[in-house]
């Protein structure tokens, strides 16, 4: 029983691993991404990992910046001068873009989402947390009388 | 009988006293502290009070006021303070100095006679924490506003000074700090988590004292301004640690002690509705205030800052209900559910309900803690601009006004946010099972009736997780 159990929990580990680890084919994505305070639109970038990203930044208001978390990468855009950028995305996950230019007072808070897929972040955080609360269960269950902790 | 391990690990009856080392001991007796530090902050807020006035309405990531309330001070009671130092903050707070220095009328020494000011008695019905729990949801109502402009945190602040100053002529001690201060409800609450404690030493010691000055003062220090009985009080949150009852107990029986995390959260003593709001209210802020501030969702954030009456005003009916009713709704179906899973009789179902929501206590935490991960790491460099220009004059204090926005660590904000979450989740798991065993008899009856609560915690844990990094 105990075993069979181990074994399991090991093949979704390692299925998840090999997941996260796979490459796709390299394709290469653009966007046109439209800033006005406080947000960009679209919103939410989503790419698979390894594709080439290529954005043009649209300011429709003021200087607006364009910060990619986790890429390090950035451009910005004023009212009628684009910016672009060109990164790979090589890394899996959720990662925030982010308005570098200070453009009023939700300035912090403009930011949108890149999801480069698979997002294993979540995907292994998620798996660990259902693992670890299912093995505290078995744990409680097979608690006897008297037993402390 | 075998002792009981945290994880198998620290005994919860643990304690390791600080206050053996005679510096520490010698630090806490004086009067100078915690008077030194309060004294410094008050500074400090007298300067954030002052760049908040002078910046007016303009974008707040410039603004020393801004930047030292809602990145450094919010994040430090959030990081260490609260979790770490229990009420830390409450020892050097400024906001209720001129009340309770008004009282004494005197700032540095004891005064033995009557203390000034009304003096009356608080309201026994709001010896609660109910008033905190409104006011501090309330006061996230205009988030939008007071985390960037830098007049709303003036407004906000002078208003809390204000209110203590006056509550303090009023009314006896430290009743503003117990039941009315917006930060005080979630630090008492999140306190119980906190990895340190000040407790009396020997019982018998305090047996034999009869007159009882921990409580009632004496030339060395004040009776208990948290009028607590210091000799007997088993958890945190409402000890402000002002470290009177240091001073005043001839007999040193009075310890800072380092203890396992947690510990408070099994201790049954004034446990009741009002701390289990005090949880649903910070679940449901944490998510608010993440999605509206670190979503990508413009249309909130409209409304978060009033750009229509309508949107604001759908905004603040959203939270209230979400806050007050939804996450206490669910919660309530599933502490249900866990009394029929016990198939337990005797049990009421509001003792369950209140004693599981401090399951609740170290996963919320853990929220806010992966929450301010995402508020500091990005805009921290911030402060070092601020720093060296606090009243956006042109100044250049400490060479580094000129620093350029840098985002630290900004990779690498989603694994600390998934550890964080992960971490705290299993001490909710590792302290929810023990409140089963306390709440029902039966050992049968409190692993049944632990399943609801269990899917509950992990529910949103993971709600968590796909809201923050998913
Ligand atoms: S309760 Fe509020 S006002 Fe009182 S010491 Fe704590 S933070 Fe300051
Ligand atoms: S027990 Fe009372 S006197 Fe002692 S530190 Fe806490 S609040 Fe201060
Ligand atoms: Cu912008």
């Amino acid at each position: 029983m105990k075993i069979k159990c181990q074994v399991f929990c090991w093949f979704i580990v390692c299925s998840l691993w090999f997941m996260a680890g796979s490459s796709f084919a390299q394709a290469e994505k653009f966007f046109e991404v439209k800033a006005k305070k406080f947000s960009y639109t679209p919103n939410i970038i989503e790419v698979n990992k390894g594709d080439l990203v290529r954005i043009r930044l649209i300011s429709e208001d003021v200087h607006h910046g364009f910060f990619v978390d986790g890429y390090a990468v950035s451009t910005s855009a004023h009212p009628g001068q684009d910016g672009s950028l060109k990164f790979t995305a090589d890394k899996p996950g959720r990662f925030c873009f982010r308005c570098s230019v200070t453009c009023g007072e939700f300035h912090p808070y403009m930011v949108g989402y890149l999801v480069v897929k698979p997002n294993s972040r979540f995907s292994m955080s998620a798996a660990a947390v259902i693992l670890i609360g299912l093995g505290s269960l078995v744990i409680v269950f097979r608690k006897k009388e008297n037993e402390q902790g | 009988m075998s002792k009981d391990k945290l994880f198998g690990l620290v005994d919860l009856d643990w304690r390791f006293e600080l206050t053996k080392f005679r510096p520490v001991r010698a630090l806490f007796k004086s009067r100078w502290f915690p008077l030194l530090p309060i004294l410094f902050n008050l500074f400090i807020f007298v300067i954030i009070l002052l760049a908040g006035f002078l910046g007016g309405y303009s974008a707040g990531n410039y603004n020393f006021g801004i930047m030292i309330v809602w990145i450094l001070w919010w994040v430090m009671l959030m990081f260490v303070l609260v979790p770490v130092l229990s009420r830390a903050w409450c020892l050097m707070c400024p906001f209720p100095i001129f009340g309770e220095w008004a009282q004494r009328g005197a700032l540095f020494g004891v005064n033995m006679g009557k203390l000034g000011g009304l003096n009356l008695k608080w309201p026994k019905a709001l010896k609660n924490m109910w008033i905190m729990n409104v006011f501090f949801l309330v006061t996230t109502f205009f988030s939008g506003f007071f985390t960037v402009r830098p007049l709303a945190t003036f407004i906000l602040l002078g208003l809390i000074i204000l209110i203590a100053f006056i509550m303090g002529l009023i009314f006896e001690k430290r009743s503003f700090c117990l039941y009315v201060c917006p930060v005080s409800g979630f630090q008492g609450l999140y306190s119980q988590f906190a990895t340190t404690e000040i407790r009396s030493k020997d019982p018998q010691v305090c047996k034999e004292h009869k007159l009882k000055t921990c409580y009632l003062g004496n030339e060395k220090g004040y009776g208990c301004p948290w009028l607590l009985a210091p000799f007997s009080f088993r958890k945190n949150t409402y000890c402000g640690m002002c470290l009177e009852c240091f001073k005043s107990c001839p007999y040193d029986n009075m310890a800072f002690n380092l203890r396992p995390p947690g510990a408070d959260l099994l201790v049954d003593d004034k446990r009741g509705l009002d701390e289990a709001w005090k949880s649903f209210i910070m679940l449901g802020i944490a998510m608010v205030f993440f999605l509206s501030m670190q979503g990508p969702w413009g249309v909130l954030k409209d409304m978060v800052r009033a750009s229509t009456l309508r949107g604001y005003l759908t905004f603040i009916t959203f939270h209230t209900v979400l806050c007050l009713l939804v996450i206490p709704g669910i919660f309530f179906v599933f502490s249900y559910l866990s009394k029929v899973f016990s198939g337990n009789k005797e049990v009421s179902l509001k003792k369950l309900f209140i004693n599981f929501s401090y399951t609740l206590i170290p996963i919320g935490l853990g929220a806010w803690i992966a929450f301010s991960f995402g508020i500091v790491l990005p805009n921290g460099s911030y402060i070092l601009h601020i720093l060296s220009d606090p009243f956006s004059w042109g100044w250049n204090l400490f060479g580094t006004k000129n620093v350029p926005w840098t985002p630290v660590f900004t990779h690498s904000l989603g694994y600390l946010q998934g550890i964080t979450l992960l971490v705290f989740y299993l001490f909710s798991l590792a302290y929810g099972f023990r409140l089963s065993k306390q709440t029902f008899p039966g050992l049968q009856e409190a692993k049944r009736g632990w399943i609801p609560i269990f899917t509950f915690l992990t529910l949103t844990t993971l709600l968590f997780l796909w809201l923050y990094i998913g």
